[in-house]
């Protein structure tokens, strides 16, 4: 499955790296906490948070997500754009909620890690 | 404030320390005791501790120290919150939802997502908020208990 | 859904609040910004997070949340226990993601909070 796949299947929005949807997703890594994404997040993982400010995309890249979900509808920060079109990261934007668009992705196939 | 004088049930001031991120939560907390024994209904209960626990971090998040005052009277509850600080350059934008501006460990300990002064304004039926840059902020916001009150207590 | 079947499906153990397995939840939350969770989450709510600070148990009390549930094995210190247990805001720990966990509470038919996100 690719990010596309799941911008389609999800109907987010496309905030930023729209040329850069063709990654295959790995898995699924939901926090807000970025040292924990930092710690425990995998390459080609989906990330869904709620931070909106530009270290995200330093996570992001650092961390060879793939695309970043904010949920809840929020808006990433003007800044947070920029930084994701220079990192070529997809910055998408949902309506649902985490714990429901997580939810989805995991019926659908997405997973995250075996427990630790 | 005149009117508020005349008939505070109950009024006291907590002092919050700028930065004492250990104890955040520990003043909305005393707050929300105060108010339970004042017998307010849950639900009102419910709206101030969430906005005075907003405020609370406020304080703690940004400024070097403030005062947090409680007033309870027949009609209303009130809380009034001065800070010391670096104030709010720009207070409309401070109100934006997801507008922040807290650093790295501010974010890390899970504070500073931008929703706290919007929070304030959602969950009270009043608010004022004002600063002086590079002095403080003061807020106070109140929220009704009698429905059929229609004099403002700030004009 | 209850807390003891939350504790079941997730094979959580229970930090604190045993006697309080059947209390039933009304949804689910997860975040770990305490603002986001003050604003949104409901009156009896699950709250479900990798924040253990002392300051979640006061979040969830101000919001009158129904429990809280760890995630990625997460244990909150003993102050935090404490407050809990003054509280009685139940507290359990599950070795699962965060992202997973959701999944898994979702499948079992577990709803989301409906409050909406407001702008102005």
């Amino acid at each position: 499955m690719t990010v596309f796949d799941i911008v389609k299947s999800f109907e987010l929005k496309i905030r930023a790296g729209k040329d850069r949807l063709h990654e295959e997703v790995t898995g699924g890594y939901a926090s807000d906490l970025l040292s924990d994404v930092i710690a425990h997040s995998r390459k080609g993982n989906i990330w869904i948070t709620i931070q909106t400010h530009p270290n995200i995309v330093a996570v992001a890249t650092m961390k060879e997500i793939v695309a970043i979900i904010l949920t809840g509808g929020r808006e990433p920060d003007a800044d947070t754009v920029q930084k994701a079109e220079e990192e070529g990261i997809p910055l998408l934007v949902s309506p649902l909620f985490t714990f429901e668009l997580a939810g989805r992705l995991y019926q659908i196939g997405i997973s995250g890690m075996s427990p630790c | 404030m005149d009117r508020t004088e005349n008939n505070i049930l109950f009024h006291k001031t907590f002092h919050i320390e700028g930065g004492n991120f250990p104890n955040a939560g520990s003043i909305s907390d005393q707050v929300k005791k105060a108010l339970k024994e004042a017998g307010c209904p849950n639900k009102v209960i419910r709206r101030i501790s969430i906005a005075t626990f907003e405020a609370e971090m406020n304080v703690i998040c940004y400024a070097k120290r403030g005062d947090l005052s409680l007033f309870i009277t027949p009609n209303f509850l009130k809380v009034v919150v001065d800070d010391e600080g670096y104030g709010i350059p720009d207070v409309n934008l401070a109100m934006s939802e997801g507008y922040s501006t807290a650093d790295e460990k501010i974010r890390e300990l899970g504070f500073g997502a931008g929703m706290g002064l919007p929070n304030i304004r959602k969950n009270a039926d009043e608010m004022i908020l004002t600063s002086k840059f590079k002095q403080g902020t003061h807020l106070e916001f109140v929220i009704y208990l009698d429905r059929q009150e229609t004099q403002l207590p700030f004009e | 859904m209850t807390l003891k079947e939350v504790k079941e499906t997730l094979n959580a153990d229970v930090i604190s609040g045993d006697h309080d397995l059947e209390k039933e939840i009304k949804c689910a939350f997860a975040a770990e910004l305490l603002s986001d969770v003050l604003a949104l989450a409901q009156e009896g709510a699950l709250l479900i997070t990798g924040f253990t600070h002392a300051q979640v148990v006061y979040a969830a009390d101000a919001a009158n949340l129904c429990a809280i549930l760890f995630v990625r094995g997460r244990w909150p210190n003993e102050a935090t226990q404490q407050l809990a247990l003054q509280k009685k805001i139940p507290l359990l720990s599950t070795s699962y993601m965060m992202f997973d966990t959701c999944g898994i509470l979702y499948e079992y038919g577990l709803k989301t909070c409906a409050l909406k996100v407001t702008n102005g």
